[in-house]
């Protein structure tokens, strides 16, 4: 029945005018993801030019300045530009759906939130183009060597400021949205796991994000207004920034891994054809990480010279983590038990995720343990243990996602043949690039190194081909997705057999809007 | 306290097959280095416990997943049930990992306590790190010298043939004696570095401003290599450390030889000054290491 409401809204512009202007949740989703891939891409072509250098010892291919402009300007681009904002793509488009609501609480809020990145992320890359080069003291931006360095570490805390500024109003608006626009009966035990994690990373993104602007803050005015925040000879403490840094950096990475753990907790029941195990627990046990995400920072700075009471507490601390983690695993193993399993793509990537991020949970937990951490401190232990959890968790489980909810977003099944390819050529050269790392860490190689000693040659030879590997599969996975946008077969509304969700009530692919008047929720 | 740490480390080195074939196990290049200290042999040992205990704990965890992943596929015909909670199981995979790790935190936290105690010590050295060498000083003996990267240019611009000890050789090296208590007070002079000798298993950061203390105690002769592990600029990983250890007859005849006559420093920097402050002054060479006295590799 077509009413003046009607008419309205099925006209909205086109073109680019429609991209620039969009207040709609599914737009500003699919910008975000688009965003977050060009931005892998870009991150990922900037970890090829450090294997490309690490292939073999001696300096081959770039200026050691440079190669430390690489390993800084590619975390930040991962980070920042690649995983949060993709979170935020799945966030935009899932969570008005699976609560039933029409979109976001401040839509124009959220037009505003995207377009701040592809200024932040411009900002960012001309650092490049300064004297100096690109930031070049590592992410994690520690002073005071970041005093030395020249604009393009300006250029980086601007930046910072505004990718901040866009986290910080997406998580307002994802708090609000979940708050007050649940249809009528979708209790807060009802949401969807996914819903819950975000809910509880937004909070953490408001809690942390202006941490971080702090810190950078105080940089920029040690820098160039005369402070001394973490000049000693001023007074200062640079131990002091390490303190600030990650009190934001470490619920950073549980903002990085809480949204896909919720991805998990989508696919695994379907692909099971059986509910979530202990979705209770699951709620609990993320809210418990939170938690304990705002008490454990100082484990990545055992090496600071702590005093001992400092160090055994946040060796514990650290240690506790592994228990609502675990219960995860648990839970997600449980939801698959005595299931009826099949294997399409997205249940391969939940699969993988599971089995993966475990490897590096277990190898998170090794590096709590402070007396072992001072040996594999500033190694590539450090560096596998966060490509494990962050790569097959968090971007692992965004892919998955992907191929979830690709036949939702488009209309159309995507390439199951080619979908696989691309599992099993991420995980296999994945797992070629960072498992050496292990043992080259312990075997003592440092972070952060443009060459090395000729002992650590045939790891690296093996990480750098994994890594080329793993960046060619990549475009498979853009190839995938055009595809499946112009065309293919047919998706139903439920797509999947019997899935759970709000999102499978309606027709693929979904309407530009959807739930303006409340389903109703049993 | 000391007695109690050794009657642990004891008791795990018993209790674990492992540890005996360490020595071994440890020259593969997949573990640590072989540890020349008694602390590196306690932390090797407690690796090797927690690296164990993980990998029993990831085998269980997935044998179960993959035996369902096998028994319970709809191709088999399997039909789904549908429970999905159990507050049983919840509170068995609670408690049981909570024991797990109070087990693991009760060794680590002896081995940090043994490690913290630079109490009563033998020898005192400084260490200072600067972009990109290291400058120790005796303290007792008022030998003094830096430690800078010999490893020739060439070689690292594969001009040369790589040798060795490539990227892991310095013109002065540290010379210490076996079989003494030895501590280390750690600091910087421009930015953050890290002082690490993987088979001593010593790392403490050396931060501008700041002292640190780490103590060691070397068992046998020989020569041990680490790198700076915090990085500290373009040369972050050009300058590495170098430990030899001696006897005590030679530690004694080296500091003879080396210790200061009445009004000579010991220098091997042109254009750097010998006095030493310990408050660091910011900005004094760029990042790009223009105004650093040490040649730049490229």
């Amino acid at each position: 029945m077509a009413t003046v409401a009607d008419d309205h809204h099925a006209h909205h512009p086109t073109g680019l005018i429609r991209w620039i202007t969009t207040t709609n949740h599914k737009d500003i989703g699919t910008l975000y993801l688009l965003f977050s891939f060009a931005m892998f891409l870009v991150g990922g072509a900037m970890a090829l030019v450090i294997r490309a250098e690490l292939f073999q010892p001696g300096l081959q291919i770039v200026d050691p300045h440079f190669f430390n402009q690489m390993t800084t300007v590619h975390a930040l681009v991962m980070v920042f530009g690649a995983v949060m904002p993709g979170m935020v793509g799945f966030a935009n488009w899932m969570i008005p759906i699976m609560i039933g609501a029409p979109d976001m609480a401040l839509p124009r809020l959220n037009n505003w939130s995207f377009w701040i990145l592809p200024f932040a992320a411009t900002l960012l890359m001309s650092s490049f183009l300064t004297a100096g080069g690109g930031p070049a003291a590592g992410w994690t931006l520690y002073a005071p060597l970041t005093i030395q360095g020249g604009m393009g570490v300006d250029l980086t805390i601007f930046a910072v400021h505004m990718l901040g500024v866009s986290s910080v109003l997406g998580a307002i608006n994802v708090i609000v949205t979940i708050f007050n626009m649940r249809a009528p009966g979708m209790d807060f035990m009802k949401m969807p796991l996914f819903v819950w994690t975000w809910l509880i990373t937004a909070f953490l993104l408001i809690a942390v994000m202006p941490v971080f602007a702090g810190a950078v803050t105080m940089l920029l005015t040690d820098r160039h207004f005369g402070t001394a925040f973490f000049n000693p000879a001023g007074g200062g403490d640079p131990v002091l920034f390490q303190h600030i840094f990650w009190f934001f950096g470490h619920p950073e990475v549980y903002i990085m891994i809480l949204p896909a753990f919720g991805i998990i907790s989508a696919i695994i029941p379907t692909f099971s054809r059986k509910p979530l195990f202990g979705y209770t627990s699951m709620v609990l046990a993320v809210a418990g990480i939170a938690f304990l995400s705002f008490i454990v920072w100082a484990h990545h700075m055992f090496t600071v010279g702590m005093p001992l009471i400092g160090e055994v507490y946040f060796m514990y601390a650290t240690m506790l983590i592994a228990v609502p983690t675990g219960v995860k695993v648990f839970n997600w193993v449980a939801t698959m038990w005595r299931g009826s399993l099949t294997f399409e793509t997205p249940m391969l990537f939940a699969i993988g995720v599971v089995v993966l991020f475990t490897i590096g949970g277990l190898s998170g937990l090794m590096l709590g343990i402070t007396p072992a951490d001072f040996q594999y401190h500033d190694t590539y232990f450090v560096v596998a243990h966060f490509h494990y959890v962050l790569f097959s968790g968090s971007v692992m489980a965004m892919m998955g996602g992907v191929y979830y909810w690709l036949p939702k977003w488009t209309g159309h099944m995507y390439d199951e043949k080619l979908g696989k390819l691309h599992f099993w050529l991420t995980t296999i050269f994945f797992n070629i690039t960072f498992f050496p790392q292990h043992f080259l860490g312990l075997a003592g190689m440092p972070r952060r190194i443009p060459d090395y000693a000729l002992q650590f040659t045939e790891f690296n030879v093996i990480s750098s081909l994994g890594a080329f590997g793993l960046g060619v599969s990549q475009l498979l996975l853009a190839y995938i997705v055009y595809k499946c946008v112009k065309g293919g077969e047919k998706a139903t509304d439920e797509v999947w057999d019997n899935p759970e969700g709000l999102e499978w009530t309606l027709p693929s692919p979904a309407p530009y809007h959807t739930f303006e008047t409340p389903p109703v929720i049993k | 306290m000391v007695r109690l740490n050794k009657a642990f480390t004891v008791s795990l080195s018993a209790l674990i097959p492992l540890a005996v074939a360490t020595p071994v196990y440890a020259e593969w290049g997949l573990n640590l280095p072989t540890p020349v200290t008694p602390i590196g042999e306690g932390i090797l040992n407690l690796h090797n416990w927690i690296l164990l205990i993980c990998t029993i704990i990831f085998v269980g965890v997935f044998s179960v997943m993959f035996y369902s992943l096998y028994a319970h596929r709809k191709s088999k015909g399997h039909k789904p049930s549908q429970f999905s909670h159990s507050t049983f199981a919840e509170i068995t995979w609670t408690v049981i990992p909570t024991l797990i790790l109070i087990g693991m935190a009760i060794p680590s936290t002896a081995m940090l306590i043994e490690m913290e105690d630079t109490s009563e010590a033998d020898l005192t050295v400084k260490i200072t790190g600067y972009q990109w060498k290291w400058r120790y000083d005796y303290l007792d003996s008022g030998v003094q010298f830096y430690s800078n990267l010999s490893t020739d240019r060439n070689e690292i611009l594969n001009k040369n043939e790589k040798g060795e000890n490539y990227l892991l050789e310095v013109d002065n090296q540290v010379v210490l004696p076996i079989g003494k208590k030895i501590r280390f007070l750690i600091t910087a002079n421009d930015v953050i570095h890290s002082w690490w000798v993987p088979q001593l298993a010593v790392k403490k950061d050396a931060i501008p401003g700041f002292i640190n203390e780490v103590w060691t105690k070397i068992n046998e002769p020989g020569i041990y290599r680490g790198q700076c592990t915090e990085l500290c600029g373009r040369e972050h990983g050009f300058m590495p450390v170098v430990v030899k250890a001696v006897s005590e007859e030679e530690f004694d005849a080296w500091v003879a030889e080396n210790a200061p006559k009445e009004e000579q420093a010991e220098e091997t920097q042109s254009g750097v000054s010998g006095g030493q402050t310990l408050v660091a002054v910011s900005a004094i060479s760029t990042e790009d290491g223009t105004d650093d006295p040490a040649p730049a590799i490229r």
